[in-house]
């Protein structure tokens, strides 16, 4: 058995919604997970049955080889850091950090170089007699992320912690949660609906969708080979160009032209996927593309256009080409990289 | 310039205003200092006589009632337990009512919150004779206990104080229970703390009403030992100078809470925004 086990947890609202369909998933200890997701699609639920701040309607959480199912949340020895930090307005950055240890009846020397100590971790230490209004939105994250450390918890909880930040702060504490868990090593699970936060955090990655796991794995395995339409248009940025097309004698034509020698033996209409940046520039090449715009970016260009039959799509080029806009651009798929999706069900096919 | 007559205008208005209120307070007090001979003589008085010691401490030390059983020193003592204990009780059942129907999973809590709410509508008077008949039956009739406890029921501070809770963020709750708080606890580190400066209001609010109080201590008192300052008022006879002395002392219990509790509540305003 592995750290954090759940096995078919489903959770039905009083209302009847079901916001979490039978998910099954291990975690290791000291494994970073992230589940991500679009709004409303169930990961936080997921997250707040493992702290014990939901009920579980059905299947069974275990933690580190015990069932968590009845233990209160506060016997349960995690840790978590919410969206808006929910840091005590009437404590100083200290007594935030001190209460969960005094709760459980530590000593006031041990308290106070747990304290100190994770201050110093998290370089907030010049802020300790500071109430958290007086602090700035980099400091309270700070201040969160050590109240959850100093408990020394079990399983760390991060429910969308950096969504209040800016956007440069954000990509700082991104990076900060990432090394202060490897040091730390703490099983953690992120909740984001960022995939750029989730791929660049996670050891694994859980793909969510409607309260189903779409698909677990490293962020390069689900990256690579996603197993669903709805996973491929996820992850990754800019979003995968999906184009209608129709699979058949492992012949694919779409609007204008035609891949042959398909390693897939569906036949019937499909979705064919292409990531911008797995395009380049040939003569003669599948794909014909009119510029309408060209986004900029420095080391990379965004080229967004329109197909033949009037479709969006994007390709990405390096940033030293020039390109106009109205200008028609002629494309091939780098090394076969593209993916076939049934188009009813969404299912890969290739 | 027409700046400087605009703000002129708008605080001769303001003066006049507070001359309004002070003026017949002014007066009393003023003619509070003379003798009775010179009230009788020539009427209210608008400057400070020479009699100030003499008449407060008569009147603070005299045996007055019918049995001659009460000093005014006494009243004041009876009217500040009374006043206190209205505050403070009606402040803590207030502060946990209002906890149990926001946090705890009670059925129908919003509807057993209004039918608290609705005693708001049911003034003490009207529900007089049967409090009082409760009273008499537990043995309670001249006490002090009998004296605060049946109005220490405020709708209006559980109202305030409901309110409040539910502006809490549910963060927080959830992030105390995650760090070991229990429901005791949560409701002492973080709830009380974080309603001070409503607490701060509401002890003043409920220690004036319970100041203020009439027609329950009359009734429940039969006893002179347990007359509050505001029957001492209407029960009052003397010289008229004694009794506008006893008007002014009056005065000023209220007014100094007021005056104590407001820096608190001041503070407390400024800490949190």
């Amino acid at each position: 058995m592995s750290f954090l086990d759940l096995k078919n947890v489903t959770k039905i609202y009083p209302n009847g919604t079901k916001a979490v369909h039978e998910t099954s998933l291990s975690i290791d200890e000291g494994e970073f997970m992230v589940f991500v997701g679009p709004s409303g699609c169930g990961k936080s639920t997921l997250l707040r049955m493992v702290a014990g701040l939901e009920d579980i309607t059905e299947g069974d959480i275990n933690l580190d080889g015990k069932l968590m199912n009845e233990v209160d949340p506060s016997e349960r020895d995690v840790a978590m850091v919410f969206q808006n930090y929910a840091l005590y307005p009437h404590m100083n950055v200290y007594n935030n950090l001190a209460y969960g240890l005094k709760n459980r009846g530590i000593d006031k020397e041990t308290i106070e170089q747990k304290v100190n100590d994770a201050a110093k971790l998290l370089q907030i230490s010049d802020y300790l007699q500071r109430k958290p209004s007086m602090l700035s939105g980099g400091q309270r994250q700070r201040v969160a992320m050590g109240r959850a450390i100093v408990r020394n918890p079990k399983i760390f909880l991060f429910d969308e912690p950096l969504s209040n930040l800016d956007a440069k702060l954000r990509i700082q504490m991104r990076l900060e949660i990432k090394k202060l868990q490897q040091k730390v090593g703490v099983t953690s699970i992120f909740v984001t609906h960022d995939q750029v936060e989730a791929m660049t955090l996670a050891d694994r990655l859980a793909v969510i969708n409607n309260g189903i796991i779409e698909q677990l794995g490293t962020p390069i395995e689900i990256y690579d080979n996603p197993k669903s339409l709805f996973v491929a248009g996820f992850i990754g940025s800019p979003q995968m160009n999906f184009l209608d097309g129709n699979l058949k004698n492992k012949t694919l034509s779409a609007e204008g032209f035609e891949i042959k020698d398909i390693n897939s033996d569906y036949e019937g209409d499909v979705t064919l996927g292409i990531r911008p940046e797995h395009l380049s520039q040939t003569e003669n090449g599948l794909i014909n593309l009119k510029v309408d715009l060209v986004e900029q970016l420095g080391s990379d260009n965004l080229v967004y256009g329109q197909l033949k039959d009037k479709k969006d799509f994007c390709y990405r080029c390096p940033g030293n080409q020039t390109i106009k806009t109205g200008a028609n651009l002629s494309l091939n798929i780098e090394n076969n990289k593209y993916y076939i999706f049934d188009k009813s069900t969404g299912k890969r096919v290739n | 310039m027409t700046r400087f007559i605009t703000s002129s205008f708008s605080h001769l208005i303001l003066l006049i205003g507070i001359l309004i209120m002070v003026f017949p307070v002014w007066m009393i007090f003023a003619s509070s200092t003379h003798t009775s001979s010179m009230i009788n003589m020539s009427g209210l008085q608008m400057f400070l006589g020479d009699s100030f010691y003499e008449n407060y401490l008569r009147v603070l030390l005299y045996q007055g009632g019918f049995f001659k059983e009460i000093t005014a020193l006494k009243m004041f003592f009876n009217s500040f337990i009374m006043a206190t204990g209205v505050a403070i009780l009606s402040v803590v059942t207030s502060l946990m009512a209002a906890y149990a129907l926001v946090y705890y999973r009670i059925k129908h809590a919003t509807f057993l919150f209004w039918i608290i709410f609705i005693t708001i509508l049911v003034p003490l008077e009207l529900r007089i004779f049967p409090t009082y008949s409760v009273m008499a039956e537990l043995n309670l009739v001249n006490s002090y206990f009998g004296l605060i406890v049946p109005i220490s029921a405020s709708a209006i501070a559980t109202l305030f104080f409901r309110q409040f809770y539910k502006t809490v963020p549910d963060e927080l709750l959830e992030s105390a229970k995650l760090d070991g708080a229990n429901t005791w606890r949560f409701f002492v580190d973080f709830l009380i703390p974080l309603s001070k400066t409503m607490i701060v209001a509401m002890l003043i609010f409920m220690f004036v009403f319970g100041y203020n109080q009439y027609l329950w201590p009359l009734l429940v008192t039969t006893s002179e030992q347990y007359w509050t300052v505001v029957m001492g008022l209407k029960m009052m006879s003397g010289s008229i100078v004694h009794r506008f002395a006893f008007v002014m002392m009056s005065m000023v219990p209220p007014i100094l809470i007021i005056i104590v509790l407001q820096k608190h509540f001041i503070k407390g305003v400024f800490q949190d925004k």
